[in-house]
């Protein structure tokens, strides 16, 4: 089970046809068709309001169809990682106890979990107490434990800077190598997330567009949603990746590298002197906790851990192209 | 026997302690999940169960239940409706709407008038054995379901979108515990009154969050709290010749101001 793609039989694991939602005067979705094979990483991208939460509360199950049907694989294990948690500060939760839900899982396995996903030792700490990127990376550990076959992350970066936000999408694309699960991602972060993803679903109420990252950063409705502003910072991953070969992909390299160099330089120099910054808050948080065992933020510099992030596309020809719908938008929408 | 180990003490004393070591396994989750307004509307249609037991001469209890579960799960579905109102507003419309119309009817009994009091603010010294074998048999309803749920309404009380996701259903969950709540409020009645039903549930569970590093042991610290403010209140009312549930009451709220000197955890 560990690559259902690449010619191999692929399992749909979920299926959403012609999917609405409107539960007020206005409907936050309408007629959406969805669907994501095991192994796949998808991401949803849409504005402020264009119903990519309410998408994601459709696919776990919180919200029914207004119109519409949703099909799930039978015995589906969801591993969903949430927005932010409404934890109320009277509510005392230990990171142990919050992984430990919805179903107990044996000391061991939660600290290996922690450990996994680079907060080792962190087991005993109240949950409210943890930073941004701490709590996200717990998050994920919940979701990992349930064994998931399909792996949701709702805005999972958000608050964290952008050389934290590359570190955990990095972390997922090696999650999603080691256990095979699918990646179902929901963003605004259009930069980091895409490069990552097989699949980049446009949505704006409704799918304006979908394709590889690439065909969707090009594509007129997606520069009328969100501008052409923040490809520079795609440029910059798939720059690096160029330079760090060394790793095992077990597939084919042809990128296309379609990439601007001016952009480069300009977001190169700023993404470095962030990442510093972070880079000793992060690594004086895992020497307080364990000082023998080696942080995964000790181990190098940034750009060892993004190549992960940059997939070749070029095996999954059936979604090569460009998707378009009738009635999307060419010029900007206006929009909150 | 007299005083203190007064068979009718005896009795109050089994009635409070049952009420105050069950009303926790709901109070928490009334905590975490901001439903004091909640408690507080079921509790006050208590007196329209009142009002209705004795017009059909069915037991208290069964009224109380049955309106409360009327109630509870009116307003359940209010919300959900989302009429335009704030939560908290509509269920102060609601709460003291049910108070007033239930005045208004037990005001139309002939006799039950000097009997008002008691239901306002409960007679524990006046339960009898069968009312301490209900508040028993209540109690342990409760707490086997509550208990039996206690993963399920956790993982819903941190994110119900996680739970679903998990193959939970928090609308269900909160189904069992609004019933659980008027269950309570039934139990309760004869304990402390509709009006300090509330107190029960939340002043426990808010004493003993300061205590509590997880929510089993917050569970656990706030049956301590409730138990003690039982015994404590009714000593302090044999005592003092104070009215028995304000007196349970006001000795949580001592405890609650005690362990507020403690640093959070």
């Amino acid at each position: 089970m560990r690559h259902l793609r690449g010619g191999r039989r692929v399992t749909r694991l979920i299926e959403a046809q012609g999917v609405s939602a409107q539960y007020g005067p206005t409907p936050a979705l309408r007629g959406v068709d969805f669907h994501i094979d095991g192994g796949e990483i998808v991401t949803i991208v849409g504005p402020n309001g264009s119903g990519k939460s309410t998408l994601m509360k459709l696919l776990v199950g919180a919200l029914p169809p207004s119109a519409g049907g949703i099909a799930r694989a039978p015995g589906l294990r969801l591993g969903y990682v949430p927005q932010k948690l409404a934890i109320d500060p009277t509510l005392p939760l230990t990171v142990d106890r919050f992984l430990d839900l919805p179903r107990r899982r044996p000391a061991a396995a939660r600290a290996a979990m922690l450990d996994r996903v680079g907060v080792g030792g962190l087991g005993s700490r109240a949950l409210n107490d943890l930073s941004g990127g701490q709590y996200q990376r717990v998050l994920l550990a919940r979701a990992l434990l349930t064994d998931p076959h399909l792996l949701m992350l709702d805005e999972a970066t958000q608050g964290m800077d952008q050389r934290g936000s590359a570190d955990f999408y990095a972390l997922i694309e090696e999650l999603r190598r080691e256990t095979g699960a699918a990646v179902l991602m929901v963003s605004h972060e259009l930069h980091v997330v895409m490069s990552a993803s097989d699949r980049v679903i446009c949505l704006n109420g409704h799918v304006c567009c979908q394709g590889t990252p690439e065909l969707v950063r090009s594509a007129p409705e997606y520069r009328a949603l969100f501008g052409t502003g923040t490809h520079g910072a795609l440029a910059l991953y798939r720059h690096e990746h160029d330079h760090s070969h060394d790793h095992d992909h077990d597939h084919d390299h042809d990128h296309d590298h379609d990439h601007d160099h001016d952009h480069d330089h300009d977001h190169d120099h700023d993404h470095v002197r962030g990442a510093d910054h972070d880079h000793a808050a992060q690594s004086d948080t895992a020497r307080n906790t364990d000082a023998t065992r080696p942080s995964r933020h000790d181990a190098g510099p940034v750009v060892s851990t993004l190549p992960g992030l940059v997939e070749p596309l070029t095996d999954q020809p059936s979604d090569g192209g460009l998707t378009r719908t009738a009635h999307c938008p060419t010029t900007k929408a206006p929009h909150k | 026997m007299t005083g203190l180990f007064a068979d009718f003490m005896i009795r109050a004393a089994l009635a409070g302690l049952g009420v105050a070591i069950t009303a926790p396994w709901l109070g928490v989750f009334v905590v975490w999940r901001r439903m004091a307004y909640f408690g507080d509307a079921t509790a006050h249609a208590a007196i329209l169960g009142v009002a209705l037991s004795l017009m059909l001469q069915l037991p208290v209890y069964m009224g109380v239940a049955g309106v409360a579960v009327v109630m509870a799960l009116s307003i359940a579905a209010m919300e959900k409706g989302r009429p335009g109102l704030p939560a908290d507003s509509l269920l102060g419309v609601l709460a003291h709407g049910a108070l007033a119309i239930g005045l208004i009817a037990v005001s139309f009994l002939p006799g039950a008038r000097l009997n008002l009091e008691a239901y306002l603010f409960g007679d524990i010294l006046a339960v009898s054995w069968s009312d301490v074998a209900v508040i028993w048999a209540g109690a342990l309803a409760i707490i086997i379901v509550i208990g039996a749920r206690w993963q399920s309404l956790l993982t819903a009380t941190v994110n119900p979108d996680l739970a679903w996701s998990s193959g939970l259903n928090p609308d269900r969950d909160r189904r069992i515990l609004t019933l659980a709540l008027a269950l309570l409020v039934a139990l309760a009645i004869k304990v402390v009154g509709a009006l300090l039903i509330t107190a029960l549930l939340v002043i426990p569970a808010a004493a003993a969050r300061p205590l509590s590093r997880t929510p089993e042991r917050m569970l656990g610290s706030a049956i301590a709290v409730g138990a003690v403010s039982a015994i404590g209140g009714l000593v302090m009312s044999y005592v003092l010749d104070s009215p028995a549930g304000p007196s349970i009451v006001a000795v949580s709220v001592a405890l609650f101001a005690l362990l507020r000197l403690v640093p959070m955890r």
